[in-house]
């Protein structure tokens, strides 16, 4: 079985974002790169198959930030038996369609039976690169999906719909799948291995070339210009503590002690 | 026909989506502006009645035993053939668990531009101008198809749902593409479990989210709950990690609920999770971070620690 992931580094959310000068992108200087949350799931999903299965997993990425080797080395501590990534003149925050055919145009020597990628990144505004990579190589994709189990020359796949509603489908491979989460929490790969697999661990480069847009030009960015926003409570969690509490009681949900 | 606003139909289980009524009544409108029309598609097997019920300007469907259920493939082949043979202006897919599976393979199937995440669509002068939100919520980016024609995934909830009710002529189609080759098959439909309790019931959640730093910590959740007489209900890390049942999740693939108080704690405010929960009637969060997205639809919050929060206020309920 072989297994290809297919990760991406994306601007903490917990930080504060700024938009540039221009108004039409982020502000990237300001950014710290952590791997998409979804992507830990789709490396734990490949590592899992193939200690199932057997085969091998190869991570690939397309390096926009500069700093893809420290995920790659992560992933190979987690399980991943190679890493490759893709190296060229990108600016932070390339649009999906460009990345999607970088790794399709990458990965379609490697003969992958199954390509796994997160279920989506918050970074992009044109569309998942998992159905994208799909349609390059011209194989199926389900997204969504929280269990995969391969089989000779096929998987089966649950995906998710709302209200905990999910459908099995069995795909004849190769395909691609979106992972929303692993069956399994992810794995932690203590900092020690890491630290070890970064001296020694290569990581193959190839070289990308420009890819096809996204076909469309941000006119704006901005940060959302709310309908409301909460009237904020100041104080201690003891004072917050009563302001809820004295709500409850107004709503007549709880006795007022 | 290049003028016309092509519409999927989300349907699961016999049940238009509400995305679909959300779409159609903004297509409608945008539809005016360009002087084409809205234009409903509608994939399925035994569909007519529900075909009745969309309110475009018309409606086609595909009937097909293929179609019975959703199949990615098959959805994709018949919307790739059905752009290329009537050159929509605008195709307009949910940003849904199905149509996450079919806007972005399509774009590159039929070379039209995607715009995805959009809460926000005008006419701007004959071009289309659509907003999307992305990081998270936190940024909304306002952009333009570099052509004439685009794709754009809707979020669900975006776009009021009653102007896209009623309903308009329907024609039966042939199947655009051949469906006897398929390579993804569908086999049962999953229903979930039943859980201990039903949190879209409650009159008060607690909810958490991974603000709560750990699973030794769910039981101050759980404390407060018990004191309150209501559930504890999360977002989805916290039951991916298995900290909590599945069945206690609010958001787009978990639950939707409308408590009377809905109490965020460590929630940032993900679109996937507003989804779930922005109905509640008064929604009261408490985030360290000031700038989170869920203030934008709490009615109240606070910026203080919330593993110090839940027990102090354990503490008051209990009295
Ligand atoms: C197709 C799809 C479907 C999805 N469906 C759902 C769904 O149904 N439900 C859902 O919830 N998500 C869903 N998601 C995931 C969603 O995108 C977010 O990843 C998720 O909602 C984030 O959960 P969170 O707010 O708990 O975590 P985070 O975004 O990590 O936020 C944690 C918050 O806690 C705050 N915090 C940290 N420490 C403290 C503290 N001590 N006290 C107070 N605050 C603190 C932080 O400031 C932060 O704002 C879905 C995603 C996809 C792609
Ligand atoms: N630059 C990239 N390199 C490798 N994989 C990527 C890249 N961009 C996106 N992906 C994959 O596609 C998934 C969805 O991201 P996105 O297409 O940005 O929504 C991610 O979770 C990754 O698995």
């Amino acid at each position: 079985m072989n297994i290809v992931v297919s990760i991406k580094q994306i601007p903490n959310l917990t930080d504060e974002l700024e938009i540039n000068a221009e108004g039409t992108g982020l502000d990237h200087d300001a950014l710290q790169y952590v791997l998409n949350e979804f992507d830990e799931h789709a490396i734990e999903e490949a590592v899992l198959a193939k200690e199932a299965t057997g085969g091998t997993v190869t991570v690939i990425g397309v390096d926009t930030t500069g700093e893809l080797d420290g995920a790659l080395h992560t992933a190979l501590a987690k399980g991943a038996d190679s890493a490759v990534k893709i190296t060229g003149d990108f600016p932070r925050g390339t649009d999906s369609h460009t990345q999607a055919k970088l790794i399709a145009d990458a990965i379609r020597g490697m003969s992958p039976d199954i390509v796994l990628t997160g279920v989506q990144a918050a970074d992009d505004r044109d569309g998942q690169i998992g159905p994208m990579i799909a349609a390059h190589l011209g194989v199926p994709y389900v997204g969504v999906v929280t269990g995969v189990q391969v089989k000779e020359g096929k998987a089966v796949v649950h995906k998710e719909y709302a209200g905990g509603v999910m459908a099995e489908f069995e795909v004849a491979l190769p395909m691609v799948v979106g992972v929303q989460a692993a069956h399994q929490p992810p794995r932690y790969a203590p900092v020690s291995k890491i630290r070890q697999i970064a001296k020694t661990a290569k990581i193959d480069e190839v070289t990308g070339g420009a890819g096809p847009r996204a076909g469309s030009t941000v006119r704006r960015m901005f940060k959302p210009e709310s309908a409301g926003h909460a009237e904020m409570w100041e104080g201690s969690p003891e004072e917050v503590a009563d302001k809820i509490a004295t709500l409850l009681a107004e709503k007549g949900l709880v006795k007022r002690g | 026909m290049a003028k016309d606003i092509l519409i999927l139909a989300e349907h699961l289980n016999g049940k238009l989506a509400d995305i679909t009524f959300e779409m159609v009544g903004k297509a409608k409108e945008l539809a005016a502006g360009f002087g084409g029309k809205a234009v409903a598609v509608l994939l399925g097997n035994g569909v007519k009645s529900l075909a009745e019920s969309i309110g475009a300007d018309s409606v086609l469907y595909v009937d097909d035993a293929a179609l019975a259920q959703f199949n990615p493939e098959a959805y994709g082949r018949l919307l790739a053939a059905l752009i290329q043979e009537r050159n929509p202006r605008v195709v307009m897919i949910g940003n849904t668990s199905i149509g996450m599976d079919l806007a972005a393979g399509l774009s590159v199937m039929t070379d039209l531009p995607l715009i995805a995440y959009v809460n926000g669509l005008a006419a701007d002068g004959g071009t289309l101008a659509a907003t999307s939100q992305i990081y998270g919520g936190k940024i909304q980016a306002e952009a333009l198809p570099d052509g004439e024609a685009c794709i754009v995934a809707c979020l669900a909830g975006a776009f009021p749902a009653d102007t896209g009710k009623g309903s308009a002529p329907v024609e039966q189609i042939a199947s655009p593409a051949p469906l006897d080759d398929l390579k993804v098959n569908f086999v049962k439909l999953i229903e979930p479990e039943g859980g201990d309790v039903d949190i879209t019931q409650q009159p008060i959640l607690v909810s958490i989210g991974r603000g709560i730093g750990g699973q030794e910590n769910i039981e101050l959740a759980q404390e407060l709950a018990d004191a309150l007489g209501c559930a504890v209900s999360s977002s989805r890390p916290i039951t991916d990690a298995g900290w909590l049942p599945k069945t206690r999740q609010v958001g787009k693939s978990g639950l939707t609920v409308t408590p009377k108080v809905y109490l965020a704690f460590g929630i940032s405010g993900a679109p996937e999770h507003l989804e779930g929960m922005r109905g509640a009637e008064t929604i009261v969060a408490v985030n360290t971070d000031s700038k989170a997205p869920i203030f934008d639809v709490a009615h109240y919050g606070a910026t203080c620690d919330m593993l110090d929060l839940l027990p102090a206020l354990t503490e008051k309920i209990k009295g």
